[in-house]
């Protein structure tokens, strides 16, 4: 292309050809590293979910030929003595889990009703701790509950088991509620004000059944977290073969009985782990699936 | 004037509500009854301790030998293995997740995305025990017979893979450990990915950048600080897990002199030893975990200031942990 006029050529325009250029040349190569690059991203994406079918499969292959009427019924039997189940543990795990939900659920929501009320310094600091608290290792929950149950009332129990379990779902329920309340649109709240409604009654009647589903979804979530801790209950509730129903005593629960069981020499006892992991699994999949599935219904009945 | 009298307002509700500040003041008893709870667990845990460095002295922490029957309590091989089992699991989730979650945030067709999304979260959903139990009866003997001496062969040169292939050790709590913190990882650092404004992404494709320079120059930078708060949440969980670790780690008390070494952590340590433990190893052990928890406490603290500081608010929520 040659100019009528000899004018000085454009700096812009010459900067603008130069960057073509380049960009034309290296097109090639370019594309190349993004196939590449994208195609890690894919493998790293297939890495991560192989583990969980490769679990999930296991664990079913192992644990269902363990399951059978006795596993559910009978109390855990000592080693060498064919038979028993895990009925000790599942009541276990019941009892102290039904313990620290009744609990930990009405502190948590009015703990997460009074966060999404409030934004001052403490509120912060609360979140804050309440955030820090989802995430301190676990085993120093069972120290704690340890000291401030064990040591205290000199005995191994369900309770302690049950407020340690309650201390690590705590969290979870406080800060899920209150995501769940600050999802409330607040000309909900104003309308209800405007009536002349009580702050109480407008909590009672507008915010938590609005916010319903997210706080179903978040007690599911903590319940089911709840449901797999091991090392709180290990330094808390000692374990039991027999069947216990009184909290107030040493009980089982079965990721403990999963724990002691996987590493015995017995084949039979750690057969009882992979029924025992499997019944756990189940569950606690079952609660996280069902609390999503459960928050899109009535999240869509709701609108 | 004259007044009129009003009736008095017609109560709809069964109950009756209480007062705006009674309310008020319920909510705020609640919050401080909480927060005490938060206090009463770490006072109670210090005071516990307190025997520990008080006999011990604050050296103890840094001893190298640990023989209650001697009366040696030195927790350093305990931190060294929490800090050497989290750094094989990190160095692998961190490259994994965040490939993982790239994929999960613009490559996934968008029928499957909540699919894969949903399958990577319940990762954290089953219970750590589980996970040990796989690592233990299933994982253990693939890597005595396979892994290890592949890896061995390939990258014994650099004196890391030293000494028998036991299945068992810090490799493979390494490996149960990033498996486990995976999901945290991947959700949060996919959740930051996603929000990057639209119009940068578009703007860098106008001016010609290849999908992957997009996200290495636009996306990933902008997402930086969330990734790292993901980064640090996932080292949190990976420092305090407890019995996956205990039953695939080998739960020797010598410090690891190779990377399939037998080896302990703080909480496989606390976890072994409870239940035998009297007098002075009890508060060793109690102020092995307040040592744990400081830790905790930091890392946790730091990881949430990041996240927090990208408006994710409720991230983590649920899945972290």
């Amino acid at each position: 292309m040659t100019d009528v006029l000899d004018a000085p050529a454009d700096p812009i325009l010459e900067r603008r050809q130069a960057v073509q250029a380049a960009a034309a040349s290296s097109l090639r190569r370019r594309k190349l590293g993004s196939r590449l690059a994208l195609g890690v991203c894919w493998a790293c994406l297939l890495i991560a979910v192989i583990p969980l079918v490769a679990v999930v499969v296991y664990v079913v292959a192992k644990g269902l030929p363990a399951w059978n009427v006795d596993f559910f019924t009978q109390p855990t039997k000592p080693e060498g003595i064919a038979g028993g189940g895990v009925s000790n543990a599942i009541v276990g795990t019941v009892v102290i889990t039904v313990i620290a939900v009744v609990v930990a659920v009405p502190f948590g929501l009015l703990c997460g009703l009074f966060l999404a009320e409030s934004d001052g310094r403490f509120a912060t600091t609360l979140r804050f701790t309440a955030d820090v608290m989802t995430g301190i290792p676990s085993i120093t929950v069972g120290i704690f509950g340890y000291i401030a149950i064990v040591r205290n009332f000199n005995a191994y129990s369900g309770f302690a088991g049950a407020f340690a379990i309650g201390f690590i779902m705590l969290p979870v329920i406080i800060r899920a509620g209150e995501t769940a309340f600050r999802g409330v649109p607040r000309s909900l709240n104003e309308a209800a004000m405007a009536l002349g409604a009580r702050r109480a009654t407008v909590a009672r009647r507008v915010v938590v059944p609005t916010a319903l589903p997210g706080v179903i979804t978040g007690v599911l979530l903590a319940v089911a977290r709840g449901l797999g801790e091991t090392a709180p209950l290990l330094l808390t509730i000692f374990g039991n073969q027999y069947l216990q129903w009184n909290p107030s005593k040493t009980m089982e629960a079965l990721p403990i009985l999963i724990y002691n069981y996987s590493s015995q020499p017995y084949a039979d006892l750690v057969q009882v782990a992979w029924g025992a992991a499997l019944l756990l699994m189940v569950v606690v999949l079952v609660l996280s699936i069902g609390s999503r599935l459960l928050a899109n219904h009535l999240g869509k009945v709701r609108r | 004037m004259t007044t009129v009298d009003l009736p008095p307002p017609a109560r709809t509700g069964r109950r009756r509500s209480l007062p705006d500040n009674g309310y008020k003041g319920m909510l705020v008893v609640v919050a401080l009854l909480v927060a005490a709870l938060a206090i009463w667990f770490l006072i109670a845990i210090v005071i516990q301790a307190k025997p520990a460095f008080s006999t011990l002295g604050v050296g103890w922490i840094f001893g190298k030998t640990w023989n209650p029957s001697h009366g040696q309590y030195g927790l350093l091989p305990f931190i060294l293995g929490t800090i050497e089992s989290t750094a094989i699991a990190v160095a692998l989730a961190f490259p994994v997740g965040l490939g993982t979650a790239v994929a999960l945030a613009y490559l996934v067709p968008d029928r499957l995305r909540p699919v894969l999304s949903t399958m990577v979260e319940l990762l954290a959903a089953v219970p750590s025990v589980v996970y040990g139990l796989w690592g233990l009866i299933v994982l253990a003997p693939v890597f005595a017979s396979t892994v290890e001496p592949f890896l061995t062969s390939v990258l014994g040169w650099t004196g890391l893979f030293d000494g028998p292939n036991r299945g068992v050790g810090l490799l493979l709590a390494g490996v149960i450990l990033f498996i486990m913190i995976l999901p945290t990882m991947v959700a949060i650092s996919r959740d930051v990915l996603a929000v990057v404004p639209y119009e940068q992404v578009e703007g860098a494709m106008a001016l010609g950048a290849t999908r992957w320079q997009v996200l290495r120059k636009v996306v990933l930078p902008a997402a930086r600080t969330g990734i790292l708060g993901a980064f640090t949440l996932a080292t949190g969980r990976a420092l305090g897990e407890t019995v996956a670790v205990a039953l695939v780690i080998g739960n020797s008390p010598y410090i690891a002199h190779s990377i399939k070494s037998p080896a302990a952590t703080i909480p496989s340590l606390i976890v072994n030893n409870f239940g035998e433990s009297t007098g002075t190893e009890l508060s060793a052990l109690f102020g092995a975990g307040l040592v744990l928890l400081v830790i905790g406490i930091l890392v946790n603290s730091a990881a949430r200031w990041l996240v927090w500081s990208t408006g994710n608010d409720s991230a983590g929520v649920g899945i972290g942990r």
